[in-house]
């Protein structure tokens, strides 16, 4: 994830609440660690049907306290695997939220934005700019952006990438 | 400052902290298993490190999905074997020294008040019953705390949890954090420390604070932490710690919120599915038909969990069909519960004793739910599907209630058949 990147641009899919990391990817999968494998399983827990209805550059919006449960860095990856763009969210359960930036998963919290958007909506998001434009309902939000600390290491493309640049 | 705030400061080099700050603070202790270390050790290698910060100070424990269920778990195992041997990883827990890793590292003595841990596990709050500030990270946190011995973090407001009283019977630790929960809700102290604190904590046992801290990830707390008083450092005491008594202080930002909780005011308490935060007292939860019933893990896998779980079992069986499964949580709980004569207990009861394994809790193995089923456990989540099949049932307890429940085949109050 890079706050300075593209725009992203794609389909929307509508959760609730406290969707879990069991829920993302349960516990059984956790036996591997590759993304494209563990995105073939991508919210099994909640839908079996997910994996096949979800598509490259596609949007996850969910409600209150997303990626709750375990500290399971698969969930994430998980969902980046399976294509996901971008996940906008009320609220992120924190280590979900530590492991999105540490991984480089492009997350936005913002109950505002979650408000506003409907299943199958088609959004524009531009993290470097800041906003969110929701082409179906044609309305636009600016979001504010990550503290400094935090954007140095999604702009390095993750905590590793920080790392390693010194 | 507030207990977490002063530990934080003393590892971030600072005189004072403020909420909401970020810091990089030195780590004691970095702890993964067999699930969170694969991908902690390939970030890892990432690096090109030559050798981890400090080889006394990484632990690893093979208890997720061990003694292995599958060729990939063992697989996983086997990548997580010759990254602790080529690195010296002092503290690397496999066969027979294998414990579920929160019931083990304060059994260890690797614990200490004031100290910080990270673990690849969201239950690494755990040992914020010996004062220490423990977090769950996930595993490029692991990795990058194995190679610099360091963690980001953003300084935690607090909640006070103010305890008085004394529990009733059949009531512990399990009771105190399921009400607190039900309270407060799953994000109720979301990114927050919850501080416990008050004359009420007298009454509760280490083993019983253990639960306690262990659950506070499910009100979405960063952490959670206990004052170190007398009971604590005689615990610290007996395995190898030597440590002083420390209260829990406000300081001058204080606390964003507090939680008063009467003791005598907490009955047996059941979280119905699925969400640990539903939780009613026992006389209120519905008749349910139990599959199976599981006592152990993190939570609720100690000496004095299995002891109440004798208690209430002995000279009874288990439910015609009910599949009791009991889990001591560490090679150490195990051979006490031998000692004690629990086995004969558990045995004569129709139980089925497994080796210490996260197994069951996560829908791992040792005991998986096919759909429909439902079972009361003493595990720590609740979620559709945790324990199997994502239309089987979880009902969260603790070990007396669960036991009670084995025998009846229902959820059961104990004191109704003792």
């Amino acid at each position: 994830m890079s706050t300075s990147g593209a725009p992203m641009e794609g389909n929307v899919h509508i959760l609730g609440d406290h969707v879990n990391t069991d829920a993302i990817i349960p516990a059984t999968y956790l036996v591997s660690s590759d993304p494209v494998e563990l995105g073939s399983h991508l919210m099994e827990g909640l839908d079996p049907d997910f994996p096949s209805r979800i598509k490259p550059g596609d949007i996850i919006v969910a409600g209150e306290n997303f990626g709750s449960g375990s500290s399971r860095e698969h969930a994430p990856l998980a969902i980046k695997g399976a294509g996901v763009a971008c996940v906008i969210a009320s609220s992120f359960a924190r280590i979900f939220f530590r492991n999105a930036v540490n991984v480089g998963l492009p997350i936005l919290e913002s109950p505002e934005v979650v408000e506003a958007i409907e299943e199958d909506d088609r959004l524009r998001v531009d993290l470097a700019a800041g906003t969110v434009e929701n082409l179906t309902a044609g309305v636009s939000f600016s979001v504010p952006p990550y503290p400094g600390f935090m954007r140095r290491i999604i702009d390095a493309g993750g905590l590793i990438d920080y790392l390693k640049k010194g | 400052m507030s207990a977490t705030r002063k530990i934080l400061a003393e590892h971030s080099a600072k005189q004072q902290l403020k909420p909401g700050e970020f810091i990089e603070a030195t780590v004691d202790l970095v702890l993964s298993n067999d699930v969170t270390a694969p991908i902690a050790i390939k970030e890892f290698e990432r690096l090109g490190r030559e050798r981890v910060f400090d080889a006394d100070k990484v632990v690893i424990v093979l208890d997720h999905f061990t003694p292995n269920r599958d060729i990939a778990s063992a697989e996983q195992c086997a990548m997580v074997r010759r990254f602790a041997r080529q690195y010296g990883v002092r503290h690397f827990y496999d066969c027979g020294e294998v414990g579920i890793e929160h019931v083990l590292l304060p059994e260890e003595g690797l614990i200490k008040p004031a100290s910080v841990v990270i673990g690849g596990d969201s239950h690494t709050c755990t040992y914020g019953a010996l004062g220490a500030f423990a977090t769950g990270v996930g595993s490029t946190d692991v990795a990058a705390a194995m190679a610099t011995g360091k963690v980001w973090m953003r300084v935690p407001e607090a909640i006070l949890v103010k305890v008085t009283g004394r529990f009733r019977r059949w009531a512990s630790g399990k009771d105190l954090i399921l009400y607190l929960i039900g309270k407060i809700g799953v994000d109720g102290a979301a990114y927050r420390s919850l501080e416990f604190a008050g004359d009420g904590i007298d009454s509760l046992s280490v083993d019983g604070r253990l639960t306690v801290a262990n659950m506070v990830i499910e009100a979405g707390a960063k952490n959670g932490i206990f004052p170190v008083d007398s009971r604590a450092v005689r615990y610290l005491a007996d395995v190898g710690v030597e440590a002083s008594e420390w209260p829990i202080e406000a300081d001058e930002y204080g606390y964003s919120g507090e939680v008063d909780i009467e003791l005598g005011d907490v009955e047996p308490q059941v979280a119905l599915p699925s969400l640990p935060s539903n939780a009613v007292a026992v006389g209120e939860a519905p008749d349910v038909r139990l599959d199976q019933v599981v006592i152990g893990s993190c939570t609720n896998g100690r000496m004095e969990d299995l002891r109440v779980a004798a208690r209430v079992l002995k000279g009874k069986k288990a439910a015609p069909g009910v599949r009791l499964i009991i889990i001591p949580g560490s090679p150490r709980v195990y051979r006490g519960a031998i000692k004690e004569g629990l086995f004969d207990i558990f045995l004569d009861a129709g139980a089925i004793i497994s080796p210490p394994t996260c197994g069951p809790c996560l829908g791992g193995h040792m005991g998986v739910l096919a759909a429909g089923e439902k079972a009361i456990s003493t595990t720590n989540r609740n979620f559709a599907g945790r324990m199997g099949h994502s239309e089987s049932e979880v009902y969260l307890s603790n070990p007396a209630v669960a036991a009670a429940s084995a025998v009846i085949g229902m959820i059961t109050d104990p004191g109704e058949i003792i």
